[in-house]
Formats: C-alpha cells, sequence, structure tokens
C-alpha cells in the first residue's frame, strides 16, 4: 500500500514554503545533478492548452491574439478540424497592426464584437496573449477590462497568455485558470477543490469516490460551465489534478485555499495517495479510506499486470514535454517495474513536486530545460527500450530503431484516478507489444 | 486584425521550411520562439517522415529577451554548422523573430562559417503566406547559389533545341516538387517515366530531392518544366530572365493536359513525339469516361477549391473529361488568381478567391454539388453537410500521403484521378438497381452503396439526419430506364439542409409528405428543394402530392 505522502501546508503568499518535516520534500534527497540546458526545445508553447480548455467549457471562445504562426499551429497541434466552427480562433496582427496604422485595439474591438455576433451563445472569452502581442507589448488586459465593460450582462472576458517565450505547452492550462481565480466568489465552507482539467467521465467518477469517503462539497476548476466558478475561502482543500499549475496553486492558496499535498493521481498508487491525502486533510479516519479505496486498489492492480509483464525491467527514456514526466516516470518506474534512463521535464517546481520526486528511486537523472540535440546525442548512447517524446520526434526516432509513445496523447486521454491506471500502462505497453507483434522485414 | 479559424496556410517560414525539407545537404537556422518547433509534425506526422527537417531553432524564451538574442543566434548558427555540416545554409526567422529585428541573415554574414553558401531569407511574416514563402525561398537558394554562373548581360540565349548538335538526348529540369505538395513524390516518377518513353532526360529534379550542388547544374538542362507554379513560377521566370532558359508552364495533370504538356515539350525542344493514341493506349480514363457506366456521370455537379493549379486542372477534366457540370471553382491564394478567374469564366462562373474557409463552406452549399473537389478543408465541410468528396491538393492531412502509387499527373495520375473521384459517387448501375428496387420492402432508408461506407464523407450522414444532399445522384423522382440523363436542378440559395420547408411560410400536406417519403433517401433532399423553390416561384403556400409532380415535371424537362 502507498505511504500517505500527504500532509497539508499552507503556503505563504510568495509561494515558497519552508521545507516541511516531511521526508518527501527533495532538498532531503541525494541524486545525481540535475541536468540543466538552456538550447533547442522541442516543446508547443502555451497555446495548445485550448485544445482541452476550450472543451472542457463549452460556453467558453478562446481568441488567440497573435500570427498566422499561432492559428497553424492551434490547427496542427490539435488535429481537430472535425468542428465546423471551433470555439477556438486567431486575431491575425497584420502589417497595418503593426505599423499603428491601425489602432490594434479598435481593430481587436470591432473583431470581438463580430465573433459575439456571430457566437451568441458565447459567456466567457478568454483572449489569449501570444507572442507577436507580448513583444509588442499589446495589453490584453486592458482590453479585457475594456471589453468586459462594452459586452457587461452579455459575456465576460479575460485575458492570460499561452506564448512560447514563457509558456511552454501545459503551462497554457496554469495561466487560463489562473486567470479565473480572481473571479471565483468567496465562501468559507467546507469543500474539496479538483484543481486541473480532467476528461469529464473521470471528473464524475473521483467526485463519487470522494463522497464516499465521506467528502461532502467536491467542486472543479475549472467548471463545466465558465460561469459558474466555484467558491474559494478558507475551507477549501485544494487538490491539484495536474502538476503543471504552480500559478493557479499559489493564487488559490492567497485566497485562503489550504494545499493538500500528494503525489498526482496516475497510476493505482499516485491516485490512491492523492485520494488519501484528500481524505486527511477532512479529517477523515484512515480505516474508512482503506475501505473505500482497497478493493478499488486491488481491482486496478489487475489491471496493471498485464502490463507490467510488458514494461517490466524495459529502460525508459522521457524527454521533456508535457510536464506530466516527472508523475509518469514514478508510475511506470513503481507500479510497472521500469527502470528509468532520464526523466526530462520543461521545468521543475521542486515544491509542486515535491512528492513525486520524494517516490523516485535515488538515482534517477533528471533533466530541466532542452538542448534537443544533444539531448538526443544521450538518448542514442543509452539505447532505451522505450522513448516518451512529442511528435516532431517520434517517427524519426522510430526510424532510428527506437520505440517511442507520444506525450501529447497523455493529455488528451482519460488517465487520472486508480480505475484508469490500466489504461494508462496500456498506452505505455501497446508500442512495445506492438513491436513485438511485427514480422517485419 | 483579421479571425481566423482554420487556416489553408502556414505562415511564410513554413513554407522555407518545406524547400529545407525537401532537400538533402541544406539546413535552416530559424529564429524564433520557443513553441514554434511544432513545424516539425508537419513533416513527420502528416508527411509520416522517417527523420527531422533540417531545421535548428533558436526558441528564445521571456529571458532571453533581456540578454542578448542576436548571441543566441549566432551560437544556434555555429552549433548547427558544425554539427550537421550543410552543403547549403538558409538563416531566417519566425513571426515573432521579425519583431525583435536581430536580423538574423547579416549576423550569418558576418561569421566565419568555413566558405558555407548562406541564403538570408526575409519572408514578412505579416503579409505574406506559407505558398509565397515556399516559392520565395526556392528562388533565394538558386539564385544565391548560381550567382557565380550568371551570364553576362547582352548573352545569347541557350537554344532549347541544342541537344542534337550536342548529340545527345535532350534534358530538362523538373521544378517544384516539394514535401506537403500534393502527391508530388509520384508525380515525379510518373513525369520522369512519361519524358524517358519519349526519349528526354531529367536533368535535376527540385527542391524534391536536390543538393546545393543539383543546383548549380540546372543551367545545363535544355528548359525548365514549371510543374507546380505555386513553389517554382519565380524560379523558372528568373532562370528564364537571367539564363534565358525556356520553360514549360503546362501542367500535366488530366489527360488532355498531359497530352498538351508533351506538344509544348515537343515544339520547345524541336523533338518529333508520335502522340498519336498515346492517351488511350497509356491511360484508361479515356475509355472508363466513355464506356456506358459513366452515363451515370454526365452533369454531376462539382464543386472545386484548390491551390490555384489543382483547380485549374481539376475544372479542365471535370468538365472535358468526365463530363461532369463544374458549379464552383477557386483557389485559397491570390498568386495565381488571374489564371483561375480566365477558367472559371470559360465555364461560365465567377471564381471564388477566398481563404476564409467559411466563405466557402458557404458557396459549397449554395453551389449544391453531388461532389466536392477540395482540399483538407473541403473534406471537412462537405462531411459536415453530407457530400462526398475527393481531395485533389494542399493543405492535406496524413491519408493525404498514401502508401501506394498514385499520382495525379500524366497517365497514371487520369486513372488515379478517375478512381478517386468517381468512386465517392454511386456507381451507375447501382444507383440505377437502387432506383428499381425503392418501393420493395427490403429497400430501407440508410441503404448506401458499400461505395459510400468504404469512402466514408457520406457515410454518416443518414444517421444524423443530414441525408439530403448524400450521395449525389438524379434530380428526377423516378429512375425509369430510358431518362437516364440528369436534369438540371434549380435550387434557391440558402436552403441547403433538408426540412427547409419551415421557412417563409412553406408547408407540406400529408399528401405531399407521404409522397415525399417514398422518394429514396439520396435524393429525398433535393426533390424538397427542387420542389419547394418550385412552390415558392409559383408562390404556392402549401405543398401537396400534386405540387410535388408539377415540380418535377417542371425539372426533367
Amino acid at each position: 500500500m502507498a505511504q500517505s505522502a500527504a500532509s497539508v501546508a499552507v503556503l505563504s503568499s510568495d509561494g515558497i514554503a519552508a521545507p516541511s518535516a516531511n521526508p518527501g520534500s527533495a532538498s532531503s534527497l541525494e541524486r545525481p545533478d540535475l541536468i540543466q540546458q538552456n538550447g533547442q526545445r522541442e516543446v508547443f508553447c502555451g497555446l495548445t492548452s485550448i485544445v482541452w480548455l476550450h472543451r472542457r467549457m463549452p460556453d467558453a471562445f478562446f481568441l488567440v491574439v497573435g500570427s498566422r504562426t499561432c492559428a497553424h499551429l492551434v490547427q496542427s497541434a490539435a488535429g481537430v478540424m472535425i468542428f465546423a466552427e471551433p470555439r477556438f480562433g486567431t486575431a491575425i496582427l497584420g502589417e497595418r497592426d503593426l505599423a499603428g496604422l491601425a489602432d490594434a485595439n479598435e481593430e481587436l474591438d470591432r473583431l470581438v464584437k463580430d465573433l459575439l455576433e456571430r457566437r451568441p451563445e458565447i459567456r466567457t472569452l478568454f483572449l489569449v496573449g501570444s507572442c507577436p502581442s507580448e513583444v509588442i507589448k499589446l495589453d490584453l488586459a486592458k482590453a479585457a477590462e475594456r471589453l468586459s465593460r462594452q459586452h457587461t450582462g452579455r459575456v465576460m472576458v479575460l485575458n492570460y497568455s499561452g506564448c512560447g517565450i514563457e509558456t511552454p505547452f501545459t503551462q497554457g492550462e496554469d495561466n487560463a485558470l489562473l486567470a479565473m481565480v480572481p473571479l471565483m466568489p468567496r465562501s468559507d465552507e467546507d469543500q474539496l477543490l479538483l484543481v486541473g482539467t480532467l476528461a469529464d467521465g473521470v471528473e464524475e467518477r473521483l467526485t463519487s469516490l470522494f463522497q464516499r469517503l465521506g467528502i461532502g462539497l467536491v467542486r472543479s476548476l475549472p467548471p463545466r460551465s465558465s460561469t459558474e466558478l466555484p467558491p474559494v475561502g478558507k475551507g477549501t482543500r485544494m487538490l491539484l489534478c495536474q502538476p503543471f499549475l504552480s500559478g493557479t496553486a499559489r493564487a488559490l492558496v492567497d485566497r485562503g485555499a489550504q494545499f493538500v499535498r500528494s503525489p498526482y493521481p496516475l497510476g493505482v498508487e499516485g491516485s490512491r495517495a492523492w485520494m488519501a491525502a484528500a481524505a486527511a486533510a477532512f479529517g477523515i479516519d484512515p480505516a474508512t479510506v482503506a475501505a473505500v479505496l482497497d478493493p478499488l486498489v486491488e481491482r486496478g492492480r489487475r489491471a496493471l499486470a498485464p502490463h507490467r509483464e510488458v514494461l517490466a525491467g524495459k529502460r525508459l527514456f522521457l524527454l521533456p514535454d508535457s510536464q506530466l514526466e516527472l508523475s509518469l516516470a514514478r508510475f511506470l518506474q513503481q507500479e510497472c517495474g521500469m527502470e528509468l534512463v532520464e526523466v526530462g521535464t520543461p521545468y521543475l517546481d521542486r515544491l509542486l513536486m515535491a512528492e513525486e520526486l520524494a517516490l523516485l528511486p535515488p538515482a534517477t537523472q533528471l533533466s530541466e530545460g532542452q538542448d534537443v540535440e544533444r539531448q538526443l546525442d544521450r538518448l542514442r548512447a543509452a539505447r532505451p527500450d522505450l522513448v516518451v517524446c512529442g511528435m516532431g520526434l517520434a517517427n524519426p526516432l522510430e526510424a532510428e530503431g527506437f520505440v517511442t509513445k507520444w506525450s501529447i496523447e497523455l493529455v488528451f486521454s482519460p488517465i487520472h484516478g486508480i480505475d484508469q491506471a490500466g489504461d494508462l500502462a496500456e498506452l505505455f505497453s501497446r508500442p512495445l507489444r506492438r513491436r513485438a507483434l511485427l514480422q517485419l522485414p | 486584425m483579421e479571425l481566423t479559424l482554420w487556416t489553408y496556410e502556414g505562415p511564410p517560414h513554413v513554407g522555407a521550411l518545406r524547400i529545407a525539407a525537401s532537400m538533402e545537404g541544406v539546413h535552416y537556422v530559424l529564429h524564433a520562439p520557443q513553441g514554434d518547433t511544432y513545424a516539425d509534425l508537419l513533416f513527420t506526422m502528416i508527411e509520416r517522415r522517417d527523420r527531422r527537417p533540417p531545421v535548428t531553432y533558436t526558441t528564445f524564451q521571456a529571458r532571453d529577451l533581456g540578454g542578448d538574442t542576436a548571441e543566441l543566434v549566432k551560437r544556434s548558427i555555429t552549433e548547427a554548422v558544425a554539427r550537421f555540416k550543410p552543403e547549403a545554409l538558409l538563416v531566417g526567422e519566425s513571426c515573432t523573430a521579425e519583431l525583435i529585428q536581430d536580423q538574423p541573415g547579416s549576423l550569418a554574414a558576418g561569421m566565419d562559417l568555413g566558405g558555407v553558401p548562406i541564403v538570408s531569407l526575409d519572408l514578412p511574416a505579416y503579409s505574406k503566406k506559407e505558398n509565397w514563402g515556399a516559392a520565395e525561398t526556392f528562388y533565394q537558394l538558386v539564385r544565391g547559389l548560381l550567382k557565380d554562373q550568371l551570364p553576362a548581360p547582352g548573352f545569347t540565349k541557350p537554344d532549347p533545341t541544342r541537344w542534337r548538335q550536342e548529340g545527345r538526348r535532350p534534358r530538362v529540369n523538373l521544378l517544384g516538387p516539394s514535401l506537403l505538395g500534393f502527391r508530388c513524390r509520384d508525380d515525379v516518377r510518373e513525369i520522369t517515366d512519361l519524358l524517358a518513353d519519349h526519349g528526354i532526360e531529367v536533368n535535376v529534379v527540385a527542391p524534391l530531392g536536390a543538393r546545393p550542388a543539383d543546383l548549380l547544374r540546372l543551367p545545363q538542362a535544355d528548359l525548365n518544366v514549371c510543374l507546380y507554379p505555386e513553389v517554382a513560377g519565380p524560379v523558372c521566370s528568373w532562370l528564364e530572365r537571367s539564363f534565358g532558359m525556356a520553360v514549360v508552364r503546362t501542367v500535366p495533370i488530366g489527360v488532355g493536359a498531359t497530352g498538351d504538356f508533351l506538344v509544348e515539350l515537343g515544339e520547345k525542344l524541336a523533338l518529333e513525339m508520335s502522340l498519336v493514341g498515346e492517351a488511350d493506349r497509356r491511360s484508361r480514363l479515356p475509355w472508363y469516361s466513355r464506356s456506358v457506366d459513366s452515363t451515370y456521370l454526365t452533369g454531376k455537379r462539382v464543386f472545386i477549391f484548390a491551390d490555384a493549379t489543382h483547380a485549374i486542372a481539376a475544372a479542365r477534366i471535370a468538365s472535358q473529361e468526365l463530363g461532369f457540370t463544374v458549379v464552383g471553382l477557386g483557389p485559397y491564394s491570390r498568386e495565381q488568381a488571374r489564371e483561375v478567374r480566365a477558367a472559371a469564366q470559360e465555364l461560365g462562373l465567377e471564381a471564388l478567391i477566398s481563404d476564409d474557409y467559411l466563405v466557402v463552406e458557404k458557396a459549397m452549399a449554395e453551389a449544391a454539388p453531388e461532389l466536392v473537389l477540395g482540399t483538407q478543408m473541403e473534406r471537412h465541410s462537405a462531411k459536415r453537410l453530407g457530400l462526398p468528396c475527393a481531395v485533389i491538393s494542399s493543405p492535406l492531412h496524413v491519408q493525404d500521403v498514401p502508401a501506394r502509387y498514385s499520382p495525379q499527373m500524366g497517365w497514371e495520375g487520369a486513372n488515379v484521378i478517375f478512381d478517386s473521384w468517381v468512386h465517392p459517387l454511386m456507381m451507375g448501375l447501382e444507383e440505377h438497381l437502387i432506383g428499381m428496387f425503392r418501393h420493395d420492402f427490403e429497400f430501407v432508408d440508410g441503404h448506401l452503396s458499400h461505395l459510400e461506407g468504404a469512402s466514408g464523407p457520406a457515410a454518416a450522414a443518414p444517421a444524423n439526419g443530414i441525408a439530403s444532399t448524400a450521395a449525389g445522384t438524379q434530380s428526377r423522382l423516378d429512375h425509369g430506364p430510358g431518362t437516364s440523363q440528369d436534369t438540371e436542378p434549380v435550387f434557391t440559395a440558402g436552403s441547403v439542409q433538408a426540412g427547409g420547408g419551415q421557412e417563409l411560410g412553406l408547408n407540406w400536406s400529408a399528401s405531399g409528405e407521404a409522397e415525399l417519403s417514398r422518394i429514396p433517401f439520396f435524393v429525398r433532399g433535393k426533390v424538397r428543394r427542387n420542389t419547394e423553390a418550385y412552390a415558392r416561384d409559383r408562390g404556392v403556400n402549401t405543398i401537396t402530392e400534386e405540387v410535388l409532380y408539377d415540380a418535377k415535371a417542371h425539372f426533367s424537362r
């Protein structure tokens, strides 16, 4: 049974809590030196998170203020052109906007007005900053305020940045949620707040499990309806569903929420520890937790067993991409028996990752940031059995003889919770099983 | 500022990437922020490439902006040259880097890179797009590499027939094929074989598969074949101007155009070619199109939207080689708008020139076609409207890069086109049989041709209730033998979806609805629209069984 790595810590407003007495704090560990590299990064920018955020909140529209590149990125990364008219788009800056010939703000107002007329069902409009809008210092916060006033009672206009110069891939969600935090009503009632986008089905399942544990009130950020923001206050225990929500976590703490520290809900043990941490934060008796979760854990382990057979002893290399890498590494090592060659992450938030770091074997080689050519040199030298990487690298590595798993699938698939652990393991065992099946010259 | 939901083209630096990735021995250093590396997946996923495109991105971050991004550019260039040892180096910037004005091209020019030819790319990201970027990059690269070979002013143009005096075979360059272009890989093979059959050698194919050294040999050819004007237009014009090289501009897509292509080649090279009967001997399209089953293709309404080259070619094939009626024609880029306008005018149409897919979708719906020939974008629009569709042009999807040999150009290309355009339609005999047996109890709504199911686009239509325009077929009510010609349907703009009857006080009587329900589902929507249009024209408010038959009689004149 996984130890409960849970403790409830209140972060100071600058977000840096004193290292707790918990043995899980990262500072107490001896590790190989962290490889920190600052070269070419093969990581999507934060705009990509629009792809799952807009599905979570069907009454929201995400308007990127950027360039043709931004539009092309979202379209290419998403590969979801099945929608007649998607609930995201790009206000493409033209030469006139840059040259100041047209007042970019006036242009934006006109475009938003047209958009809202066309899409009357939209209740929340996110203006999403991009690299070009940041560089030309287009003030989208001001624009959002102005537009909110113009469309009072009709639509709420928020802004955040998804720009790649500041925001890698999944951190776009952090910025989007952060923009919503100030609008959350205040309430000190006891509640569990799940923070981070989950698949709707998974959210329902987890909520019902928390209720079985005796936690009556479970709410989510982001909510399914953008206008029904959950309240926050002293009675709020905040449980992160995703490990890339550093800014949001800190902002919620500033609003009075208690930060429930835990590994993330990936895998049977991680998910159990995650739920147990929430239960502990509500003072629920461990025996109750065991009574509810143990049957699930037992079943979850059975679901993992066939995948463990494929994965055990195999050597894993994770390239930095989705920011889920540490949690995945912990799951695949601890529960599936894989050996970790290198665990890359776009950035390492030691506070949010403390519990995960504590569960990784002491000798795990971590790397932060990227210099893709050098990292690939290390990868080729290490010859891992499975590589987790982005879509730009997967086929080229397959062609070199490596077995790969693309990481983008991990942010689109329902993988959280004890019941999904088997499916999560399957995502990794499938490429290996496939390689074993194929009898090709 | 312009609102874009889905785009036909990426930014111009993606065009440059296509040129770099198409070639061997070329490396591209792109000054671009973190995130712009997404472009790699266009090649590794859509084209299913087995290697990364040869690009080094500087992937600068916010913290670099406070420091020296120019230094980052120089470091990236140094490292890329050391690691990849390119034979030519492209240096450029993406939209964000353009704003911070580091001028990577000038930085590279000031560096000692051991004599690697450097081509600095200036691709205005806020006014130009992908195809323009590809053409400009190809042109700058060729121009940069050939600058030492430029003939002196007043030079004598090389004679494209000089191969005869030199006692060798004629040789030509094939210019324009690139990655993410439509079926370029197979077109090159098809055209190379076609030329070989006529004793013509290929000197250089570029950019696809070419090295910088190959570009140095371009002037050795007797002429240039401009296979894809979107990419090779400016290069061909420059080589014509600066080196006096003749250009063959007929794009050999379709039986007629392939014949014209050979004629143009023969004339320019002064090469005798016996072309009589070649089309019939080498391609099945002419016979398949003449065969009786194809009678059912007559007058099928087809909507065409693609890049200019493929749109123009498709319009000619559709109207002249398959006997379709072209009801819409347009390109998404303005670069060859004039040519498309001319082609549209010949067909009595006004060309639709737009890069807004919603405008295109609306035009498509209003044209009420039975088949859509378009890009990946139109495939989605057609799916929503329940129309069969074949993809004929970039932008493309992984499924438009098939494993099998499937060119668009030359004789085999015509065969591929026949199959891929006709298969989404219901086959003639099958359509006829469904008409005959439609009153049998075994016949239920939702019956679809096996080909419909296999081809996908229309398969989902009956299930979600938009069967009205599915499975383009005749506009008649009855499919009696002997009346197998399509009539010309008349539609009113806007009434595309089934159930347009609610509008403007039009309603259907019980008898009218009952009669409508006896009509096979795959023509029902069209009959409904025709009848409503007829009723509106005559000020009839209630559509009875008799009105329906009046409308039928009217439209089958």
